[in-house]
């Protein structure tokens, strides 16, 4: 199926879904506020328990559409690691036939050994963190890869049978120039990756990057980023790659099933530091840090931190904000018609932002789209 | 009640900063009018914002006994006032009370413009003035050419000038004899009773408090008081003297500066300057009162949000109590809502109030910038005053406008004439007189525009002058002028806040300055922006905010939904102090900013 059909949108909102948390890196990215520890590697043996004991004491639940490994650097702790989690899920939980088991990788890891481990314990979907593919920008992001190690990366992976393999790439780092950025996604494009995630460099509150920003060091820039977004567009839509969300983009049938039942508004359990989960109208969250998660679960407490339960019309806000992250838009519904009727939703009507057909609405200009999330968030509840 | 022999009453008076009010602490000492516990520095200094800046807002009377070396003891009423330029009326007022001035000049400093505004003052209010030296402690002191600079503006001998430090005590008592030598006593013609009321505040639990000198007859409680200019009567419940506390007496005599309360609660029906006497005595001379102080410049205060309209309006009433120079009437902008239109003396005054109003009364409010009252007179011939761009009518109806001028007095070191003469060219200034007051020294008299004055003229000649210039400024008259008014436009529609009146060779600089302040004020939004200054339909200045292009969170990590949603609620909440001008969203922040007007130029 086409990645940005209405159909699969609209069937994800029934899957189901499990989140894994690798919190370990080999340092810290200048501009990353994602939970990750770095040089704490000591404590991968006991994370591996933990997360497994987390699964063993979670209830029974539906059979598992969709796996996903993120972080931090999933594939910095042993792929027996990652297999034995895999496992765990699938005997407590069970996966559909055909589900979806995805990793984040970072290319330096990767090797022809570790991929067909992966594939041994029951992963198919990998995503790299290529980034970029100018050794400079790559050193301006603080990465340890450099462009072969993407390469081998990609082979290695198609080679031991990963079935869909992603590349994420991050643009518009300052001094990153247009022909380096355009170079970058057309080294992607030759490596035929079946799903591409492109990022704008996002200056997070509290990141290395950020207090150098502070300090006088260049920062991105609004119109640059626009620019190239709207290049790589281009360039993907000409290799046949169909723009699904923001920043995804995939070939038929490779559209990534974790997203899509994110932004469905699907349910999802969450293992690991951090994790998020999405049950019963509730959005909960475990405990963040590392060590206190570990001292949680190996207290045998349910190491969560948080959670929010929303109002149905919070449930009927979100869902029209996530929804509409992507290509498909979200069914207007009740909020929806309100937000056309807004003062806010007529401007971004009229500017073009938002478009509305067939009982659907749209948001036809991605790179604006908080602009709508914010107006969504702006109407007053309605009972619906 | 003391003989009018024994009493001197007197002001200090000075530039700004030279040290009266530290003086005052230092006689007080003296006095023991203050115990060691009371006293801090400026004493009189009573309110929050006099402390903070080191400034003296409000005049102060007090009382304190002095005795002289020969063992006779006296009564001193002592006034210490402000020294900044928006406050002279202030010193006025307590002249009017007094039969001396203590004219204190900084040794470092020298003469500067208020040292002579406030010298002609007390000299044409026929006081005794005696010249004083202060701050001669300082490395920097000269007290010989300053003794010579005010020798030859009073017309006196240069040995006759007293040197004292208020910081260290010394020649405080040469200066206190001198004082009771010099200062004639307050005379009486002996008949019933005639008061002045020299000032008046508030006081939330006793009323108004009026300050009086008593210059004939006797004021007791339970005396019944007849306000002459007011034509009402109000009964005497309390008199007393300030030490600086309230100290009640049984009676206020002729020469006696003391407070009277009388019961009255609104401000308004005292009025400073008033003659009190007893009704049905045949006392009705009333003494020289004093011209109302004029505002000099408007500026409208809006709150930020509109539901504080009702509080600011409280607030306002509340200041005014105090602070009677303070004028206001509502207005209405199309951008920034109901709010008010209000007078001040000047910058300063205005920034006091103002802050006195976010501080005390916790409102966050939005000032338009400051104008001066225009005067207009139409094709039909009529004529009246405008204090805000708004009010202007349009160009058509339009025969001729009027700005109103000041003489200012510039004093200065003599190497400076020609960069002030620049100066105050480029303010559309033109020379009255110069004059040196020493080889070194000259004072500069112009006629100048008000509005080119109170902007930043004070900065701009303190800058040119590495600080050593002083500005003092007294009103003039009308004259007509080529005045344009320059229109701010948002996607075409005028945003009457950012309007303002200015002559017509400036009107390209206001507009080119707003529009460039505005461009980096204002966030990019769904649509290119123009930001257009314009007089009448003639555009004169244009920037463009362009359209925003990029506004979306790239990832949302890990399924961490509530993250992203709370951080757009955060972000939904800065929306909510953007105001709407007509479909372009202008935060508040905007207008404060672009309206300031010590940015830059
Ligand atoms: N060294 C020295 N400093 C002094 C002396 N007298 C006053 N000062 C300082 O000069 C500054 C101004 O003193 P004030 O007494 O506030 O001056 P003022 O004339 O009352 O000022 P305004 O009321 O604002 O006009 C303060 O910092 C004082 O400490 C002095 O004799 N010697
Ligand atoms: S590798 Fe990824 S998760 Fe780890 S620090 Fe860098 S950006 Fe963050
Ligand atoms: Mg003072």
């Amino acid at each position: 199926m086409q990645p940005d059909s209405v159909e699969l949108a609209e069937a994800a909102a029934v899957w189901s879904g499990a989140y894994v948390h690798v919190p370990f890196c080999a340092r810290v990215c200048p501009y990353c506020d994602f939970n990750v520890v770095a040089g704490r590697d000591d404590l991968q043996h006991r994370y591996e328990s933990a997360v497994l004991a987390e699964i063993e004491s979670e209830p029974a639940w539906r059979s598992l559409d969709s796996v996903a490994f993120g972080g931090g650097t999933p594939s910095r702790i042993p792929a027996r690691s990652l297999a034995a989690i895999v496992l765990a899920i699938r005997q407590r939980f069970g996966l559909v036939e055909g589900a979806e088991v995805s990793l984040e990788a970072n290319p330096e890891d990767w090797s022809e050994p570790l991929a067909e481990s992966l594939i041994a314990g029951g992963f198919n979907r990998v995503s790299f963190g290529a980034q970029s593919f100018d050794p400079a920008v790559l050193v301006g992001l603080g990465r340890l890869h450099d462009p072969a190690d993407i390469d081998n990366g990609v082979k290695s992976a198609r080679q031991a049978g990963f079935g869909s393999v992603s590349l994420d790439l991050i643009f518009g780092t300052p001094g990153e120039s247009m022909a380096s950025w355009q170079r970058s996604v057309e080294r992607a494009l030759e490596l035929e990756p079946d799903h591409l995630s492109l990022y704008a460099l996002t200056v997070e509150r509290g990141t290395a990057l950020s207090r150098a920003i502070k300090g006088g060091a260049p920062a991105p820039d609004e119109d640059d980023q626009a620019d190239k977004y709207e290049t790589a567009q281009e360039l993907l839509a000409a290799a046949r790659y169909v723009r699904y969300e923001v920043s995804n983009f995939a070939r038929a049938g490779h559209a990534c099933r974790y997203n899509l039942l994110t932004w469905a508004q699907g349910e999802y359990l969450g293992f690991g530091p951090g994790a998020h989960g999405h049950r019963s109208a509730s959005r909960y969250r475990n405990i963040h840090r590392l060590d206190a998660y570990l001292e949680a679960v190996e207290a045998g407490t349910r190491p969560e931190q948080g959670r929010d339960q929303l109002s149905s019309w919070e449930r009927e806000q979100e869902r029209l904000i996530l929804g509409l992250r992507r290509a498909a838009g979200a069914v207007a519904g009740c909020a929806g018609e309100a937000l056309l009727e807004s003062e806010w939703g007529r401007r971004l009507l009229g500017a073009g932002v938002l478009g509305s057909f067939g009982g659907r609405i749209v948001v036809d200009k991605p790179l604006l789209g908080d602009d709508v999330a914010r107006a969504v968030l702006a109407l007053a509840p309605i009972d619906c | 009640m003391s003989s009018p022999v024994s009493i001197r009453n007197f002001s200090i008076i000075a530039h700004i900063d030279h040290g009266k009010s530290t003086l005052a602490d230092r006689m007080l000492e003296r006095a023991g009018a203050v115990s060691e516990r009371e006293m801090r520095a400026q004493v009189l200094d009573t309110m929050d914002l006099e402390r903070e800046r080191g400034i003296t807002i409000k005049a102060q009377a007090v009382r304190l006994e002095h005795k002289a070396p020969d063992g006779e003891r006296f009564v001193l009423n002592l006034i210490d006032t402000p020294g900044h330029v928006d406050f002279s009326y202030e010193v006025s007022r307590s002249l009017a009370a007094c039969e001396g001035a203590v004219l204190l000049v900084d040794a470092a400093q020298g003469v500067e413009a208020q040292t002579l505004a406030n010298a002609y003052l007390a000299i044409e209010a026929g006081l005794e003035v005696i010249p004083v030296i202060n701050k001669i402690d300082l490395p920097a002191a000269d007290p010989e050419r300053v003794s010579e600079e005010l020798a030859s503006i009073l017309g006196i001998d240069a040995d006759e000038v007293i040197r004292v430090s208020a910081k260290t005590g010394e020649g405080i008592d040469e200066l206190l004899n001198r004082i009771v030598r010099d200062v004639p006593p307050p005379t009486t013609d002996g008949g019933d009773l005639r008061a002045l009321v020299f000032d008046s505040y508030y006081d939330s639990y006793r009323g108004v408090v009026c300050y009086v000198r008593v210059v004939d007859g006797t004021l007791a409680p339970g005396d019944s008081l007849l306000f002459s200019a007011t034509a009402e009567r109000h009964t005497a419940s309390e008199v007393g003297f300030l030490t600086p506390l309230a100290v009640p007496v049984a009676r206020l005599g002729p020469g006696e500066v003391g407070y009277l309360i009388t019961g009255v609660k609104e401000i308004d029906r005292i009025r400073v300057g008033d003659t009190i006497s007893h009704p049905g005595s045949a006392r009705i001379q009333p003494l020289p009162g004093y011209a109302e102080p004029r505002p000099m410049v408007y500026s409208g205060l809006f709150p930020s949000d509109g539901e504080d309209f009702e509080r600011l309006r409280e607030a306002l009433e509340k200041l005014r109590l105090n602070d009677a120079s303070l004028v206001f009437e509502p207005e209405t902008s199309r951008a920034l809502g109901f709010g008010f239109r209000c007078g001040f003396l000047g910058l300063l005054h205005m920034e006091i109030v103002r802050e006195r109003l976010e501080r005390e009364y916790n409102l966050d409010l939005v000032a338009t910038s400051p104008s001066v009252a225009y005067h207009v007179t139409t094709t039909d011939g009529s004529s009246f005053e405008i204090r805000s761009p708004q009010d202007l009518p349009d160009r058509g109806r339009i025969q001729f406008l009027e700005e109103p001028y000041v003489r200012a007095m510039i004093i200065a070191p003599s190497e400076y004439t020609g960069t002030i003469m620049e100066l105050v060219q480029a303010r559309r200034g033109t020379m009255d007189h110069m004059q040196y007051l020493s080889p070194e020294r000259v004072e500069l008299i112009y006629n100048l525009p008000l509005a080119e004055v109170v902007f930043d003229f004070f900065d701009q000649l303190k800058s040119r002058t590495r600080g050593y210039a002083s500005l003092d400024y007294e009103p003039g008259e009308y004259r007509a002028s080529d005045l344009v008014k320059v229109d701010v436009l948002l996607n075409g529609q005028s945003v009457d806040a950012f309007s303002a009146i200015t002559h017509q060779d400036k009107a390209y600089q206001y507009g080119k300055q707003m529009v460039e302040r505005l461009r980096r004020l204002i966030p990019r939004q769904l649509f290119d922006v123009p930001i257009q200054a314009a007089i009448g339909s003639r555009v004169i200045a244009r920037e463009t905010v362009k359209a925003r292009r990029k506004d979306v969170i790239a990832k949302c990590y890990g399924g961490d939904v509530s993250r992203k949603r709370k951080l757009l609620e955060r972000q939904k909440e800065g929306k909510r102090r953007m105001k709407m001008v007509g479909s372009v969203e202008v935060p508040q922040e905007a207008f404060i900013s672009a309206l300031r007007i010590d940015s830059e130029t």
